[in-house]
């Protein structure tokens, strides 16, 4: 069970983070056009 | 021993493997075909191959211009490189269409696998090509290749995520789906930032960033091939008690994938995607040009940047909230609210422009995209309902062709309506208005036509008893 964590964990990381970091860049060029 | 890692039969998941993997898996494979959204930041720096700062001039479209004569044939224009990401969606729905049943019957893990000799195969022959200034290597690597990546992958992880969550269908192939849209945001940046490493005084560096993007895109891609797992025959997560019966839209048969073309449900459905996508396609692609016309002086080009990677994100995660939705609200609810809502605020985009306010035309917009990717990301599951899992992977494939006749459809009606409205004296501020109503219309067609979907007649379902053995000829209609 310990291992399924870990795996998922890693495995969602995996896509997430370079979603996030991909989905942050974005909104930092969408605030511009509030200003 | 290479083969059989990838064979179906040892892609059959261990006892207490998570079904939460799959996601992942499908995710690694659309995050990065979703790169072909992000495909425009190449265009302006392929146009300035040879003349670094500027485009070196040269003729006009000729035979030159395919073969590597980059002295004679001078910098390639915007229109000759805007056929490459068209080639690549064209491609992407031939091949969804024709190796659907090939990417069913031999599992997720080969196709994911094929998928990212494709794509990241593609890559490397566009490097090829703009090395060699030879235009044809990138039509062949990223436009036919890639494209055939594109439909393999898109389609791979389909029927294994309906089949890993019964349950929830919706937003197991929503999350899958929601990577496409997803990948640009992750490609655009990375793409700016490795032109940028590799360009110099003398060099624009393409060819580099398109070999290290298929790289990087291979090395991923094989990651969701390694963790993709299929369940047990009679698998079902826990709690889940199977329905014994086929519910009124959802049924427990299965249709053979050619089987399906014969049923108008699946017609029905074909016109329903295609007229969702031509409504918000049309659209997306000219979302700068219309927010900077219908505001003039208040929307800025920076700011239409802005408002693109906004709808952008909203069409990303109206992917995932849609198709999760219709879990509950049932499919065809979810595209009745798509074309009722969506004919409502088409039909009311022309007064915000004449109200003047921005942020009713953002809000409206935005809900219009989240809708225009929930209809990509619903469909899915509204297959699975109609034609059950069995086939749905390959029947999915083929309703694609609906996405690259939009493709087609949808910009061309936007782009000539707006032409013909400007030539004819209508003020740009004016210009989308009439393309906004027929919109309207066209959303109210899919409307008309989601009305008519019906369960599938009997005579279209495969015998039980022998689909499970043979699965392929053996059908009653």
């Amino acid at each position: 069970m310990a291992g399924n964590s870990v795996k998922l964990v890693l495995a969602w990381g995996f896509v997430g983070i370079p979603l996030a970091w991909g989905v942050i860049e974005t909104c930092i060029n969408a605030a511009k056009l509030f200003h | 021993m290479a083969v059989s890692f990838l064979d179906k039969a040892h892609t059959i998941a261990p006892p207490g493997y998570s079904r939460w993997l799959i996601p992942p898996a499908a995710l690694c494979v659309h995050l990065c075909i979703g790169q072909a959204y992000a495909f425009s930041v190449f265009n302006i720096p392929m146009t300035k191959l040879i003349g670094i700062t500027t485009p070196a001039p040269g003729g006009s479209w000729d035979l030159s211009k395919l073969i590597a004569i980059p002295s004679a044939a001078g910098d390639w224009k915007l229109t000759e490189l805007g056929w490459i990401f068209s080639l690549g969606i064209f491609f992407l729905g031939v091949s969804a269409a024709l190796l659907g049943r090939w990417v069913e019957e031999g599992g997720p893990r080969r196709a994911m696998f094929t998928a990212a000799l494709c794509w990241a195969g593609g890559f490397f022959l566009s490097a090829i090509g703009v090395y060699l200034h030879t235009l044809w290597l990138i039509y062949i690597g990223y436009g036919v290749i890639g494209g055939f990546g594109l439909g393999i992958g898109y389609i791979s992880p389909v029927s294994t995520l309906i089949r890993w969550f019964p349950d929830r269908p919706g937003m197991a192939t929503g999350m899958a789906i929601m990577g496409f849209g997803g990948g640009a945001f992750i490609a655009s940046p990375l793409s700016v930032w490795l032109m940028r490493h590799f360009t110099t005084q003398t060099h624009v560096g393409v060819a580099e960033t398109f070999i290290a993007l298929g790289v990087i895109y291979f090395c991923f891609m094989m990651v969701g091939a390694a963790i993709v797992r299929v369940p047990p025959e009679g698998w079902a997560p826990a709690g889940y008690v199977a329905p014994t019966t086929s519910a009124r839209l959802i049924t427990n048969e299965n249709v053979f994938v050619y089987d399906a073309l014969k049923t108008p449900q699946f017609w029905l459905i074909w016109w329903v995607l295609c007229l969702n996508v031509t409504a918000g396609i049309g659209v997306l692609g000219q979302a700068s040009a219309m927010s900077q016309e219908m505001f003039p002086g208040r929307v800025t080009a920076v700011a239409a940047a802005g408002f693109v990677g906004l709808m952008s994100l909203f069409n990303m995660g109206g992917r995932f909230f849609w198709a999760s939705m219709s879990d509950y609200l049932g499919r065809k609810n979810t595209y009745f609210v798509f074309f009722a809502l969506g004919t409502l605020l088409y039909a009311l985009i022309p007064q915000t422009g004449a109200a003047g306010s921005v942020a009713l035309f953002v809000l409206f917009y935005a809900i219009i995209f989240s809708m225009y990717g929930g209809g990509f990301s619903t469909v899915p599951a509204y297959l699975r309902d109609m034609f059950g899992t069995r086939y749905v992977g390959a029947i999915h494939g083929l309703l694609l062709t609906a996405w690259s006749m939009a493709g087609i459809f949808g910009p061309v009606i936007v782009n000539y309506m707006r032409q013909y409205n400007v030539t004819h004296g209508v003020a740009k501020a004016q210009a989308y208005n009439v393309t906004m109503y027929v919109m309207a219309v066209l959303l109210v067609i899919g409307f008309i036509c989601n009305a008519f979907v019906r369960a599938v007649a009997a005579r279209h379902h495969m015998q039980q008893e022998r689909a499970g053995a043979t699965g392929v000829l053996e059908t009653t209609g």
